[in-house]
């Protein structure tokens, strides 16, 4: 019941983080804005205001701009795949009765809380390293020849490095999601003998399905702009170049300010329509 | 800024940063960006005694290589004012000079002795004759071999190979059932990395950048010669993974005994000899970067040299800093405290001067790598550029990365050498016509 | 009816959830055990578990080599202070979203999230600008506002699912009993909110302690934090896997035994409005 009093003052009350975002959008977007439509290569000492439409044409055409746009949705669905397929598994996993539930909880969201730019380093030099890596040693005890992680399956390996990031934060989520499961009406089934998989088909997974979205979602919004992970594993080599990736080149590798504002513009573009798309489906989740 | 001060008063109070609160004490503080090289950090190390000496205190942002790069030319091209001395290389130094950005090195004092500089080292760190960096060390390019493995296959090494005897070592060389590999070269992506390689061995194929026209020249024979040429050695010999190795994988392998022979920076002769990290040191030899008889080396010329950005209040102590870091005196203090074979090398022609310092192993064939690398007329054929492996042009690094991930992906056999030259030839030329070359 | 378990089933669900969590957990085990190891050992054929001569050298090696305690102070600060700065303007926000939604309500709430998608290096410059125009470089308020502004979207839609679940009625009540706005607020809502906001503020301060983007591009000395730190040793001359290790633990261990500890309360906020 909200009075016309209560209504101004919540207007007033959201204001400030409103106001915010606008500025922290809308300043530096109308500068990105106003620079990739410029000639701007500082190391040239070049500032040129306006050249139309060049650096977009420029990026459009470039044939980097797809295969970055594949890349990045090959990469960012691969983690998703992992994170959700396992993280349901794991949730399900430690909602059973066991000895230490705590510690392994613990163990398990552990990664989260490691700095991407660590797990990374951790994962390229210690696991994935050729001649001094676990895997390599993994690889020589059973009889085979070491495997070139990073090179022969980059995209591959930089999932499994982020898919180890945001497991956690999946199975965390996907974890509430099962201990708020009406268990009564799991045991009816039980008792009605239904198998384990068809209570898994019919009851767990539609009860988890908004816990997966959200989890979609917000992995999403994370992913598109991994960084890290690529400019310490491979910088973008063996087609692992992202469009952040790309995008990045283009400014700091480079130079080039207008074509890499230009860039920017139109990741933020695609990265809305992504959005749309996921909150199109979140919103409707939201609403019951 | 007061929010800050408060910040800093807040922080000083909690008793958490002493170090702050005692480099306020000194009536002058310079920051100094630098990579995290084993010389640089050894400088580091160094800081109080210029401290002691000057009164001038000094703040260090050590970033790794790439990292560095970022942030100093961010801060460079906004003229953020963050730095008081930054540490780039011979790459740079000319940009950033013709562009005004750095301070000009020309009344350094007469006890520095400037002209004691290399002159490679002081030509490549120049623009139109004047000197705006000042190099901390200096390095070429050298084969480094095992001498004991190179007996085994009964073979010696002339003090100047060709390609052609280098492939055929390294074949000899190589024994996969006990490990060794017998050549280590470096295949990262990345301009300074397996660009850096692939361009000065290029340039000893005769193969060239760009021509006189500032077209890029990937469709030529000579690239697929170098490029295949690389690649069959490497895939014959090499290590396993070498399309991701650079140096520090190469380094740690060799130190391992797992290469027979390694082409890279003269510096790491100081590390594979050093028995405290090699397993090999007892057994380390040099050697001139191969040629193919065409009359051009594959050894690069870099330096890594510390320059005083234009704008910077503080530049009296910068520049008091770099003599002190770059001195002759300097030198004498790491060597009497560390030893010789430990002192920033290929910088000054008197270190290469001093009988104590040609004892150390490595110094005599440094030295002649130096000299052998001539930035001004890289290549068989004329450039229009100057850099032994690079061009000096603002383009250059992004195209060049970007043109060594091709590269990198042929050698991990993602595509073949022609196709990744054709896609080079296809980057390079649509960058140099954005540059509006 | 509790469900009647046998002995035997729970330890096979134990074995076997221990199981899964050391493997997730392995990296950051091996990358602790690394740390003591010589760096010959580090990268000894084959590899060595823990029968070697543990050593502390790699720590002390790091320490020397740079100022981990102004690091450390500056993320904590610069991650404590921007996740609170986020609560003071997200709070009210996501209050009014949630018990007086108007028509724009969740157009609002989706637009907030879509900031996040800005991809940073695209506004490099526009920020270097603008810090170096303010004549806020390198200060940890400038941070401290940017992992704010980052952040918030996160913040203000966190929130609001956790007030979205407290029932109406419970604040009709008050207000019938007179309760002002703001003794609404202190007395009745945030006791009910509390939990929420913890995990929220737990959530943000990992997200603001990881960040590795803006904290080293607009920082050089004074408010460089641990992420800075990091740099310095992820790619010296030679692979040091042993003061890499040392240099990652001293960078991470501090966020992982904050989230040990609150670990309960983190899981139990952590659900977006996940579940109903």
């Amino acid at each position: 019941m909200a009075t016309a009093q209560s209504r101004s003052a919540a207007r007033i009350m959201i204001a400030p983080a409103v106001f915010l975002l606008l500025v922290w959008m809308l300043i530096p977007l109308c500068m990105t804005l106003y620079f990739s439509f410029a000639d701007y290569r500082p190391l040239r000492a070049t500032f040129d205001a306006w050249i139309g439409f060049d650096n977009y044409i420029r990026f459009f055409s470039s044939s980097s701009f797809l295969k970055s746009v594949v890349t990045t949705l090959w990469m960012v669905s691969g983690i998703l795949l992992i994170t959700i397929i396992g993280g349901v598994l794991m949730a399900l996993l430690l909602d059973r009765p066991m000895f230490g539930q705590g510690i392994v909880r613990i163990l398990v969201i552990a990664p989260f809380f490691v700095m991407p730019t660590v797990s990374a380093l951790v994962w390229k030099n210690m696991f994935f390293n050729v001649d001094n890596g676990l895997f390599s040693y993994l690889y020589k005890f059973i009889g085979l020849q070491p495997y070139d992680f990073l090179s022969q399956s980059p995209v591959f390996s930089i999932v499994i490095i982020v898919a180890w990031q945001w497991l956690p934060f999946a199975t965390l989520i996907l974890l509430t999601a099962v201990q708020s499961l009406d268990s009564e009406q799991l045991e009816a089934a039980e008792m009605d003998g239904a198998p384990a998989l068809a209570r898994f088909r019919f009851i767990i997974l539609p009860h988890m399905s908004r816990a997966i979205t959200v989890v979609i979602l917000i992995q999403t919004i994370f992913l598109l702009s991994i960084f890290a992970e690529i400019f310490v594993t491979t910088s973008g080599a063996f087609g692992t170049r992202t469009l952040t990736y790309l995008v990045y080149q283009r400014v700091l590798e480079s130079q080039n300010i207008g074509l890499g504002s230009a860039g920017g513009i139109i990741a933020v573009i695609l990265a809305n329509i992504v959005a749309i798309f996921l909150m199109r489906i979140v919103g409707k989740n939201l609403d019951n | 800024m007061s929010i800050k001060r408060t910040l800093l008063a807040t922080s000083v109070s909690l008793g958490l940063t002493a170090g702050i609160a005692a480099a306020d004490s000194h009536a002058k503080t310079i920051t100094i960006a630098t990579v995290n090289n084993g010389d640089m950090v050894r400088m580091q190390g160094y800081t109080d005694k210029f401290t002691e000496e000057t009164g001038i205190a000094v703040e260090w942002v050590t970033l790794e290589e790439n990292v560095l790069r970022q942030r100093v030319t961010t801060d460079i091209t906004t003229k953020g004012g963050s730095f008081d001395i930054m540490t780039i290389g011979m790459y740079e130094t000319p940009i950033w000079g013709a562009n005004g950005w750095l301070v000009p090195l020309d009344d350094l004092s007469a006890e520095y002795d400037v002209d004691d500089i290399l002159p490679a080292m002081a030509g490549g760190l120049s623009h139109n004759g004047t000197l705006y960096a000042a190099p901390f060390y200096g390095e070429s390019s050298m084969v480094m071999y095992r001498t004991d493995l190179m007996e085994k296959a009964g073979l010696e090494m002339p003090k100047d190979p060709t390609w052609e005897f280098i492939a055929k070592a390294a074949a000899a060389m190589t024994d996969r059932e006990n490990e060794i590999n017998g050549i280590c070269l470096r295949g990262k992506a990345g301009w300074g990395e397996g660009g850096a390689f692939i361009t000065a061995t290029a340039n000893s194929f005769g193969a060239r950048w760009f021509d006189e026209d500032w077209k890029p020249q990937f469709d030529t024979e000579e690239w697929a010669n170098t490029v295949n040429f690389f690649k069959d050695t490497m895939d014959a010999s090499g290590p396993a993974g070498y399309a991701t190795n650079g140096f520090n994988e190469n380094l740690s392998l060799f130190q391992q005994g797992k290469c027979g022979m390694w082409i890279d920076a003269t510096v790491a002769a100081s590390f594979v000899t050093n028995p405290e990290d090699s397993t090999v040191a007892e057994h380390v030899g040099f050697a001139l970067a191969p040629d193919t008889g065409l009359g051009k080396r594959g050894n690069w010329l870099w330096a890594w040299a510390l320059a005083i950005p234009a704008g910077t209040q503080k530049q009296a102590e910068a520049k008091e800093f770099i003599e002190w870091a770059t001195s002759k005196d300097y030198i004498e203090m790491v060597a009497a405290n560390e030893g010789w074979a430990n002192v920033p090398p290929g910088a000054r022609t008197s270190l290469y001067k001093n009988p104590e310092y040609l004892k150390v192993p490595f110094a005599q064939m440094t030295l002649d790598s130096i000299l052998t690398a001539d930035p001004n007329n890289p290549t068989v054929k004329p450039v229009p550029y100057v850099g032994v492996q690079f061009a000096a042009i603002p383009e250059f690094a992004g195209i060049a990365t970007e043109v060594s991930q091709e590269f990198s992906a042929a050698y991990a056999g993602q595509q073949t050498v022609e196709e990744a030259l054709e896609n080079a030839q296809e980057i390079a030329t649509e960058a140099m016509e954005a540059a509006g070359y | 009816m509790a469900r009647a378990v046998t002995t035997q089933k729970k330890v096979m669900w134990t074995a076997l959830a221990w199981g899964f969590g050391l493997l997730m957990f392995f990296p950051i085990l091996w990358t602790f055990l690394t740390s003591f190891k010589t760096e010959a050992a580090a990268i000894s054929d084959p590899p060595v578990w823990l029968f070697f001569d543990w050593t502390l050298e790699n720590y002390t090696a790091v320490q020397d080599r740079s100022n981990y305690p102004k690091a450390l102070m500056n993320s904590i600060i610069i991650a404590v202070g921007s996740t609170l700065l986020g609560i003071l303007i997200a709070v009210p926000a996501a209050w009014a979203m949630a018990f007086v939604p108007g028509k724009r309500t969740k157009d609002i709430l989706l637009w907030m999230l879509s900031t996040k998608m800005l991809p940073a290096v695209g506004v490099l410059y526009p920020m270097v600008l603008l810090a170096k125009w303010l004549g806020v470089m390198d200060s940890r308020i400038l941070l401290i506002v940017v992992l704010m502004l980052i952040n918030l979207p996160i913040i203000v839609w966190m929130l609001y699912t956790y007030f979205k679940e407290i029932p109406g009625e419970i604040l009709e009540a008050a207000r019938m009993d007179g309760a002002t706005l703001r003794s609404e607020i202190i007395h009745v809502l945030t006791p009910m909110a509390l939990p929420g906001i913890a995990s929220t503020i737990l959530l943000n301060i990992i997200l603001a302690w990881n960040e590795a983007f803006w904290t080293i591009l607009l920082t050089t000395v004074d408010a460089a934090p641990l992420t800075a730190f990091i740099a310095s040793f992820s790619a010296p001359e030679g692979l040091f896997y042993a003061k890499l290790s040392a240099a990652s633990m001293m960078a991470i261990a501090p966020i992982l035994i904050m989230g040990w500890f609150s670990q309960k309360q983190l899981v139990r906020g952590l659900t977006f409005g996940a579940v109903k």
